[in-house]
């Protein structure tokens, strides 16, 4: 400082900005080296998460189909008013459209795109199909018409129209329950095909359900295991530990041999003769819960604990001395302290049950099925990836947004897992 | 063991406790002991000492395994700690770290259910006697060690209980801190007049809070004095060793007269001694003596005992030099050295004639 003084006012301005170039310099080596250590990983992750996360919520509102196999129609539609039938020109490009979707055997794939709109229309894709092979020229409009009235439908037309556009909110609106109809007006399914938000509230009520169940079962086991003497809750963290040595599925396999009609539990259950006949345990909500409950046990115990690890016991004797019975000391000391670590638990075991389906799939009955084994089967069976997208893409708005909301109560900086 | 104080004036009385916590080893062996009303005494030993065990079982948070704890003329095992109305200060503070420093002193007051306004108010008092009234909104862990401990302690005595006890309450802090902190307790038990038993492995501490000091070892609690007599008249070897320094030759008993007894070191040097109970004629002792007592005296002065001793080291220590020389027997002595103007500088390895009086040498036993 004393040079700097000599050399005038200007002095610590230009010795500060060299100060920081040269702290910049020293710092950028160990920059880049600790990044290289993060690198592999943070590649890894984007590749096998954040990109297929991406793509998911893309594929949820992507809506190529009709546009790639049918570019004429969708053209020629363009110039529709959407008043009545459109003229030959849009038929002409439709039936150019179908030729060409023939020869490539994607009619099919279009006529199922449309389907989910209007029903019966892939049926009606494929006669039309049909009638291009058969050869022969126009006017293709009365043709068409002739081969089936609904060609001549306008709302058909809109809705053609529409699925030529690239996105679509049909996915979405689905996955609530909701529809747009011709006119764009967005409307409630019909009772009958409104099954999904009764399928997001039974996902979240059962991982409510598993939650409460590792919470009253676990809190004691956390206690326990932070109270004991070294040697015996090393054995206790074991026996807790122990069901991550097995896999889910075989977990979830034995308690079906554990709880169906001729199992174990019932055999029990009949030669004490509590029961009379057979009950059911399995195949419905209570063996769903039951066997999730015992999978997420560990995820709500361990950050319990490691909480209550932290408690001195000094705080309980305290109380005590203080004039509180065990009771009160428990309540009004120990058990406040513990909510950071209970909150943990079981945001990670609600998280974790929200995106269950093996064990539902495997336990539960029809109405135990939660959002991924719908997930599972638009993927699998209907080959409408569309919906797995949008249902999966709301599952995962659902999640960030009970996060935001327990942020907001609990305070998220306020959990400890450990 | 004898009971200095008698069953009347007896507030806290133990009479012939044991605890054992594997139904082997005895933790505290057959402890007996009598605390006055408004007494400030101080269970002093090192860890492992049984001291803390001690204040446990009188907390009600162990359970003697024979042997009686009366408080107040009642006897107060088979009561809970809640049901015992004893403050405790714990050796971390023990503050809840959720509630307010307000809530944290109104704990006790809300567990027995007093009304808000009489806790509130009770509450600020408490607080303002320890200087932290204008803290009652902030969090524990807002506040520095020294503030935590003036809570924890606030919180101890805000139930006005009659007996205080506090396990190490000021182990935390730093040298300074501690010793202001001392003094205040000193003060507040001195303005309240309750009860306080105190335990601690400092020694100055124990010397300058208490009214009397009983040091433990082993379980056994070796004697029970105040400071003064603990200091200058310790009852056997492990209390002289254990508190203050200590100068330690061992010899011979060859002969008493009176409180007097003549005791022969390894060279055959004889130095004369008081005295005590701990060690006998004929037996192997070890003479107990105070740096500060030691005088560099050339013989034919008032002091009993003269011997030289070769200078080994110098260490300066700002207000005293302390000077560590090796006698003839062998044995090392050091020699406290006041820093004033005057004071006479040694070269190492040169002989200075040493001196000190019978009754500041003590003959203790051998252990």
């Amino acid at each position: 400082m004393a040079v700097t003084a000599l050399e005038g006012d200007a002095g610590p301005d230009v010795d500060r900005t060299s100060l920081k170039t040269k702290l910049r310099r020293a710092e950028r080596v160990n920059r880049v080296r600790s990044f290289s250590l993060v690198a592999p990983l943070l590649l890894f992750v984007l590749a096998v998460f954040a990109l297929p996360i991406g793509l998911m919520l893309v594929r949820s509102v992507e809506n190529t189909e009709v546009r790639e196999t049918m570019p004429r129609t969708i053209a020629a539609l363009d110039g529709w008013d959407g008043q009545a039938t459109p003229g030959e020109d849009v038929f002409a490009a439709f039936a150019e459209d179908l030729v060409q979707t023939q020869k490539e055997r994607t009619t099919a794939l279009v006529g199922k795109r449309i389907n989910y709109e209007v029903p019966g229309a892939r049926s009606r894709f494929l006669k039309a199909g049909r009638l291009i092979d058969a050869g022969g020229g126009g006017p293709w409009g009365e043709k068409f018409i002739a081969s089936d009235p609904e060609w001549g439908s306008v709302e058909f037309w809109a809705i053609m129209k529409r699925a030529g556009n690239t996105l679509t909110p049909y996915y979405l609106l689905t996955s609530l329950d909701l529809r747009q109809d011709a006119e764009g007006a967005i409307s409630r399914n019909a009772p009958d095909q409104s099954i999904f938000i009764d399928i997001f509230i039974r996902t979240i009520w059962i991982s409510l359900l598993v939650t409460l169940a590792t919470l009253v079962l676990g809190y004691p086991v956390a206690h326990l295991l932070a109270i004991l003497p070294p040697a015996r809750a090393n054995v206790l963290m074991i026996l807790v530990l122990l069901p991550f040595t097995t896999s889910i599925l075989v977990r979830t396999t034995a308690w079906i041999v554990l709880l169906q009609s001729n199992g174990v539990l019932n055999d029990i259950l009949l030669a004490l003769n509590l029961t009379t006949e057979r009950v059911q345990l399995i195949f419905n909500r209570f063996g769903t819960v039951l066997a999730m409950t015992h999978i997420q046990l560990p995820f709500t115990i361990l950050p319990i604990y490691s909480v209550m690890k932290s408690i001195p016991a000094s705080h309980l004797r305290a109380a005590r001395s203080l004039g509180a019975g065990p009771l009160t000391a428990f309540v009004s000391v120990y058990m406040p302290q513990t909510l950071p670590g209970v909150g943990a638990g079981c945001l990670l075991t609600f998280i974790l049950s929200l995106g269950y389906y093996i064990t539902p799939a495997l336990v539960g009955g029809p109405q135990d099925q939660m959002v991924s084994y719908f997930v599972a089967l638009y993927t699998n069976r209907e080959m409408n990836w569309g919906q797995a997208s949008a249902l999966g893409a709301i599952l995962l708005l659902i999640t960030l947004a009970l996060y935001a909301l327990f942020n907001r109560v609990v305070g998220i900086d306020k959990v400890k897992l450990g | 063991m004898k009971l200095p104080v008698s069953a009347s004036e007896s507030f806290v009385e133990f009479a012939g406790v044991q605890k054992s916590y594997d139904g082997e080893v005895l933790v505290v062996k057959d402890l007996s002991l009598r605390i006055r009303r408004g007494e400030f005494l101080t269970m002093l030993g090192p860890s492992g000492s049984g001291k803390t065990t001690t204040l446990m079982m009188l907390a009600g948070f162990e359970t003697p395994t024979s042997g009686d704890i009366m408080l107040d003329g009642a006897r107060i095992d088979s009561l809970p700690p809640e049901k015992r109305n004893i403050g405790m200060v714990f050796q971390n503070y023990a503050l809840f770290p959720h509630m307010s420093v307000a809530q944290n002193v109104g704990y006790p007051l809300k567990v027995r259910g007093r009304p808000k306004a009489e806790i509130t108010e009770r509450v600020a008092k408490a607080l303002d006697m320890v200087h932290l009234g204008s803290f009652a909104a902030r969090m524990p862990g807002q506040l520095s060690g020294g503030q935590q401990q003036r809570v924890a302690l606030a919180r101890a005595l805000v139930f006005e209980p009659k007996l205080v006890l506090m396990d190490e309450p000021l182990g935390a802090l730093d040298k300074q801190l501690r010793e202001h902190m001392q003094m205040e307790i000193r003060h507040l038990h001195e303005r309240l007049g309750i009860t306080v038993v105190y335990v601690t492995h400092d020694q100055s501490e124990a010397l300058t809070m208490s009214d009397r000091v009983a040091v433990f070892n082993a379980g056994i609690i070796q004697q029970v004095a105040p400071p003064a007599e603990l200091y200058e008249s310790p009852a056997n070897s492990f209390v002289a060793q254990f508190i203050g320094e200590n100068n330690r030759l061992p010899g011979r008993i060859e002969a008493a007269n009176g409180t007097l007894c003549s005791v022969v070191l390894a060279n055959g040097d004889v130095v004369t001694a008081t005295l005590t109970d701990a060690a006998r004629v004929g037996e192997e002792c070890l003479l107990s003596i105070r740096p500060e007592r030691v005088k560099i005296a050339p013989p034919g002065g008032p002091l009993d005992n003269h011997f030289e001793a070769v200078v080994a080291e110098m260490i300066y220590l700002g207000d005293h030099v302390r000077v560590r020389c090796v006698l003839d027997s062998g044995a090392d002595m050091v020699v406290k050295i006041g820093n004033v103007e005057d004071r006479p500088v040694f070269a190492v390895g040169s002989r200075i004639p040493l001196g000190w009086r019978a009754q500041d040498c003590r003959a203790l036993d051998a252990a």
